[in-house]
């Protein structure tokens, strides 16, 4: 009885963390930024072609695919934030969605032509598979690298957004940006890092996900209301907001699903539905 | 403006010569899913079907083959698009025959328009038993669930020494489909169920329900999952939480067992027993060949089940033209089409003459390490098996005699 509910709470923490791993980003360009960035899950999908495709043709170790992942979304995005989302920052929500959409499109055509429509299987090294047994319990050795992985993003953001003059910049863009012109910033080069920065996290957090959720061209839309769910419930701007939501979550689905498995699928949209009542900002909006 | 009216002028006339051109030509329409969730599934039969053509050219009874593609999307979760495709493509593009549908749903919303329109219209998967008895001009060339699913429940229960077993299905129709006719063969043949569960279609991760399994006391396990990114995300789930065919018997549906899913397993997935019609590890000189130019269309990857359909389909389509020396008229089309039989990829198979389903052998297949990989591996087979719900159907005189229920 108690293997079972730890064992739960464990692989919910752990679906949990994945997503807040793929929605991490989206809180800095949708919740920061204030862009309805709905092709979020396109930059993921980068990210994961890309660990992908290093893996099965050039060999190249997993974890050594990361940081190529972040970068390799971070810098399509900025190509794609210079030539179309500039455009848009004052535009309409709607046009927004629409633009955003559109990418979304454009993507899953793209990724269906170079790599077909096929699974790309994954399989990553044996220190990463399989389960760790302490005592009574058992925990899976991946789940508990998401975890971690989780937590050292979450430090690392919240750190470089507080406590750093580049962190500082961003907030003084996003909250005013007339002032921060004023003062001599370089807004418009401050939004492009600061979109590459969430475009990058989108695609480290693709890589990390291919594992447990697979990768075709539909990996683009098919998280994208995961994603939303766990920024909007968490409050848009938060990265705490973001890390707690995921957590909980994954934790409620996982629970809701082992124990109530006719209605399961629908306890974490009634949960949401709950929290945005009570919060409608999200559980940890600035006010 | 005038332009305008010239261009619409050229069109019209285009229109006006295209009757004429057409009497030497069959068309024939295919609804699949080329985008969305399933978009794999449509790239395997399509694939399929080119490969056929490929091989067979394109005029058959002195009839030429034109092909007219449509995209289901979002399969199964949209199913009155299918049936638009299916009003459009006989209404508009005047064509003879109908083939394709991913899923259950999008064959089963459209039932109604083959059987007013009286066209014939050719099922290359959608796999829920009950679909050929929706419409009298449904042919069926993919395989109706339960034929495999009581055949494996059986095996299960008798040769594999399965005492309980837990099912786990995805909650919709075939899986029901599967989930019943599995329970039923294996509790009739002595075994016993501890439990089952259904999981949602959309459903990223699969650890609750690999939790349910461990805690459930089975010593064995059924899994019937649609294709896609669920059967690898939910045998890793398995092998994560210590779930192999080490400890406990693990029989699945093909889908399960499949390259991509094979791959992403790897070594957690030998053992795995499977009932199913159809692996590109079949061994036949027909398969051979089909494989071989599967391999050469499409970048080196394996047929599976669906590519096999696709192939059938249209093999279907070809031999019953000739037997109705081109006519294309729906009737004289599914009158052909009963009692058909080739040898296909798979092995020898025929269209049922009372329920024009397919009646296939069924393979057990075990997962085994071959040169180091894992691999689905044929060991034992029944032979001309047929749809035991549309028998059990008969039997309690609940169908017409043109295959369809009262």
């Amino acid at each position: 009885m108690l293997a079972t509910f730890v064992s739960l709470l464990f692989d919910g923490l752990g679906y949990g963390m994945l997503l807040f791993v793929l929605s991490v980003g989206l809180s800095v360009t949708l919740g920061m930024m204030n862009f309805v960035n709905l092709a979020h899950g396109a930059f993921a999908m980068v990210g994961g072609y890309v660990a992908i495709t290093l893996m099965h043709h050039a060999g190249w170790p997993f974890l050594a695919t990361l940081p190529i992942a972040f970068l390799a979304a971070a810098a399509a995005s900025v190509v794609v934030e210079r030539v179309l989302y500039r455009r848009l920052y004052r535009a309409s929500d709607l046009d927004q969605s629409l633009l955003t959409i559109g990418i979304v499109f454009m993507s899953i055509a793209i990724a269906a032509y170079v790599f077909g429509t096929n699974q790309q299987p994954v399989q990553l090294p044996d220190w990463l598979r399989g389960r760790e047994v302490i005592g009574d319990f058992s925990f899976g050795v991946y789940r508990l690298f998401l975890i971690g992985a989780a937590l050292i993003i979450t430090v690392l953001m919240v750190l470089g957004l507080d406590y750093t003059r580049f962190g500082a910049q961003v907030r003084a863009c996003v909250d005013n940006q007339r002032m921060a012109r004023g003062l001599g910033l370089n807004v418009d080069n401050i939004f492009t890092l600061t979109f590459a920065l969430g475009s990058g996290l989108a695609g480290l957090g693709g890589a990390l996900a291919i594992e447990p959720m697979g990768l075709d061209p539909n990996f683009a839309f098919k998280y994208l209301v995961y994603m939303l769910i766990v920024v909007a419930v968490g409050g848009l701007a938060s990265i705490r907001g973001a890390f707690v939501t995921a957590a909980l979550l994954g934790v409620i689905d996982i629970f809701s699903k082992y124990y109530i498995p006719q209605v399961g699928s629908f306890v974490l949209y009634l949960v949401m539905v709950g929290l945005l009542v009570w919060r409608p900002a999200g559980i940890f909006a600035r006010r | 403006m005038k332009k305008l009216f010239a261009g619409l002028g050229g069109l019209a006339a285009l229109f006006a010569l295209s009757p004429a051109h057409a009497q030497g030509t069959v068309k024939v329409g295919l609804v699949m899913s080329y985008s969305g969730q399933f978009a794999d599934l449509g790239t395997m039969m399509d694939t399929g079907v080119k490969l056929y053509m490929k091989e067979h050219g394109d005029t058959v009874a002195g009839k030429k083959i034109q092909i007219i593609r449509k995209d289901s999307g979002a399969a199964g979760t949209a199913p009155d698009v299918a049936k638009r495709l299916a009003q459009e493509l006989i209404v508009r593009d005047k064509v003879d025959i109908v083939a394709g549908f991913s899923l259950t749903p999008d064959a089963l919303a459209s039932a109604d328009v083959f059987t007013e329109s009286k066209k014939m219209a050719v099922i290359m998967n959608a796999a829920t038993a009950i679909i050929t008895a929706k419409s009298p001009y449904f042919v069926r060339v993919s395989i109706p669930l339960p034929q495999a699913m009581s055949a494996l429940g059986t095996w299960a229960a008798k040769n594999g020494g399965a005492k309980k077993v837990f099912t786990m299905v995805t909650n919709y129709g075939p899986g029901i489909d599967s989930e019943v006719a599995f329970q039923t063969a294996f509790k009739a043949a002595g075994g016993q169920v501890v439990g089952s569960v259904r999981f949602p279609v959309a459903n990223p991760d699969f650890s609750a329900f690999a939790q349910q399994l461990k805690d459930s006391g089975a010593d064995a396990a059924y899994i019937f999952v649609p294709g896609g990114e669920q059967p690898a995300a939910l045998g890793k789930a398995l092998a994560e939480h210590g779930v192999s065919p080490k400890t406990i018997k693990i029989y699945s549906s093909g889908e399960l067992v499949n390259d991509e899913p094979l791959k992403s397993m790897g070594d957690a997935a030998l053992g795995i027993v499977s009932g199913w019609h159809y692996s590109w590890t079949h061994k036949s000189d027909v398969n051979a060949k089909f494989v071989k130019g599967f391999n050469e269309m499409l970048n080196g990857r394996n047929p599976d089940q669906f590519a096999v359909s696709g192939y059938d389909g249209m093999a279907l389509i070809y031999k019953a033209l000739e037997k109705t020396k081109g006519n294309a008229d729906g009737d004289a089309l599914v009158a052909a089409a009963k009692g058909l039989a080739w040898e296909s990829p798979r092995g020898p198979i025929s269209i049922d003459p009372e329920t024009r389903d397919i009646v296939q052998d069924i393979y057990m297949r075990r997962v085994e390490s071959v040169n180091g990989k894992p691999q689905v591996v044929e060991f034992d087979k029944l032979t001309a098996v047929k749809d035991p719900v549309k028998a059990q159907l008969k039997a309690e005189g609940k169908l017409n005699p043109d295959g369809t229920t009262k």
